[in-house]
């Protein structure tokens, strides 16, 4: 699914972290690990287009991408049904068929946010807006994630959720590629882990 | 991108500018008392007011345009829209076409709309007036397309505000010399039409180039 080698990002003169190679194949799970300021953002930054790519390359067989940041795109004055809703039928191309599209407030309930649904954004909870956030994924059929800390400001039952998506995505043939600095780790055995460490000046030379 | 997104993404910019209005009444309100001013601090007599109509109009519908410009793609920015639409499928230029379309239709055209209202309080000849609402309908759109290249440069700076102000400015003059022609010439009877196709052209111009400095502006100000 998605290939890289070499890959750093350089910034003040000091490469961010140690170059990565690494090589996912479709259906498979990433585990990005490192301490804070290791680079894990950076990198699924660069991988989703975000960053320019400025050493190493990659190679990515996704058609689509969809990536969820620390910035949630969630808009704070509509609620959480309009904001699902514009997600649909913005991303209708990469949408499931219109068909089988789950309807918005089926979504809401999916990610636990049945009574809250017609609230508007600015109302809800750090975790509300979280899950809210993790109705891309839901709505937008792309064969590879990249998704930034999925699982901040989520409880024990949020985690699970994010878990049970991935797994769901697995299942189709879908890759995921997550940053988390490891409280949570996600449960199944067959994720790699690739561990960030703090770059050197020699690597970029 | 297709007509469907493309509906999904107006119709949500149109529904966040009602669920916040002030973002759009403000710079309304200004323009209303900046002109109420102008026969306040000069003089009210009504020959000298329908001699400074024109440009003392135009000149608050340029102050007016930027205080709302900055709306056009901040709160897109802050909350990370922008970059979804950056690394999405959908042409970024398109979407900074229908942004800037959606935020005209709620700063722009309500002051093209205002403008017979401003024109009478002035005192300009009733004449004028259509020609002062058409300067109007042609050019603003013109101000948020270029402006729209300045905010996306200005966004990730702090005070960015002050900065796109002296970034736009320069651009608008143009805008604001033709504009004001029109409306002289068609106090003093004179042809004003060569002045709006001027300004038609002017929008032209800017509708094929603008949302593509802007798109890329977008993506320096994201990386």
């Amino acid at each position: 699914m998605i290939a890289v080698s070499n890959l750093t990002y350089e910034r003040y003169f000091m490469p961010v972290f140690r170059p990565v190679n690494f090589d996912l194949s479709a259906g498979k799970l990433l585990v990005i690990t490192g301490a804070n300021g290791s680079g894990k953002t950076t990198l699924i930054r660069i991988l989703a287009g975000i960053l320019p790519l400025e050493w190493g390359s990659y190679q990515s067989a996704a058609t689509t991408t969809t990536y969820l940041g620390h910035q949630l795109a969630v808009k704070d004055d509509l609620s959480v049904i309009e904001n699902i809703r514009f997600m649909q039928s913005f991303y209708a191309r990469q949408a499931q068929a219109a068909a089988e599209r789950a309807s918005p407030r089926s979504i809401a309930g999916r990610l636990g946010l049945d009574h809250v649904a017609a609230q508007p954004a600015r109302s809800l909870s750090a975790g509300q807006k979280k899950r809210c956030a993790l109705s891309r994924l839901l709505v937008v059929s792309a064969d590879l994630w990249l998704l930034d800390e999925p699982y901040s400001n989520l409880d024990e039952e949020g985690v699970s959720l994010v878990d049970e998506i991935i797994a769901d995505h697995a299942a189709r043939g879908g890759s995921c590629i997550m940053a988390t600095h490891g409280t949570h780790r996600p449960l199944r055995p067959e994720a790699a882990e690739l561990r960030l460490q703090a770059g050197d000046v020699a690597d970029i030379e | 991108m297709n007509g469907s997104a493309a509906m999904a993404l107006l119709r949500r910019d149109l529904l966040l500018a009602v669920r916040r209005r002030t973002e759009w009444i403000l710079p309304l309100i200004f323009l209303a008392v900046v002109i109420s001013l102008f026969p306040l601090g000069i003089s009210p007599a009504p020959s000298l007011l329908g001699r400074i109509a024109p440009g003392a109009i135009w000149i608050a519908a340029l102050l007016a345009t930027v205080i709302a410009l900055d709306g056009v793609f901040r709160s897109d920015f802050e909350d990370g829209s922008l970059e979804q639409f950056l690394i999405g499928d959908e042409s970024l230029t398109v979407i900074v076409m229908l942004k800037v379309l959606a935020h005209w239709l709620v700063t722009g055209l309500p002051m093209v709309l205002l403008s017979p209202l401003l024109g009478l309080w002035m005192n300009l000849p009733i004449d004028a007036i259509p020609v002062l609402m058409a300067t109007l309908a042609i050019a603003t759109p013109i101000l948020s397309l270029v402006g729209a290249i300045g905010v996306a440069l200005t966004l990730s700076l702090k005070g960015g505000g002050q900065l796109l102000s002296l970034l736009v400015f320069p651009l608008y003059v143009p805008v604001l010399i033709v504009a004001t022609a029109a409306i002289m010439a068609s106090v003093d009877d004179l042809p004003y039409s060569p002045f709006l196709g001027l300004l038609t052209a002017g929008l032209i111009l800017s509708l094929t180039l603008a949302p593509l400095g802007a798109a890329a502006a977008l993506r320096i100000s994201l990386s």
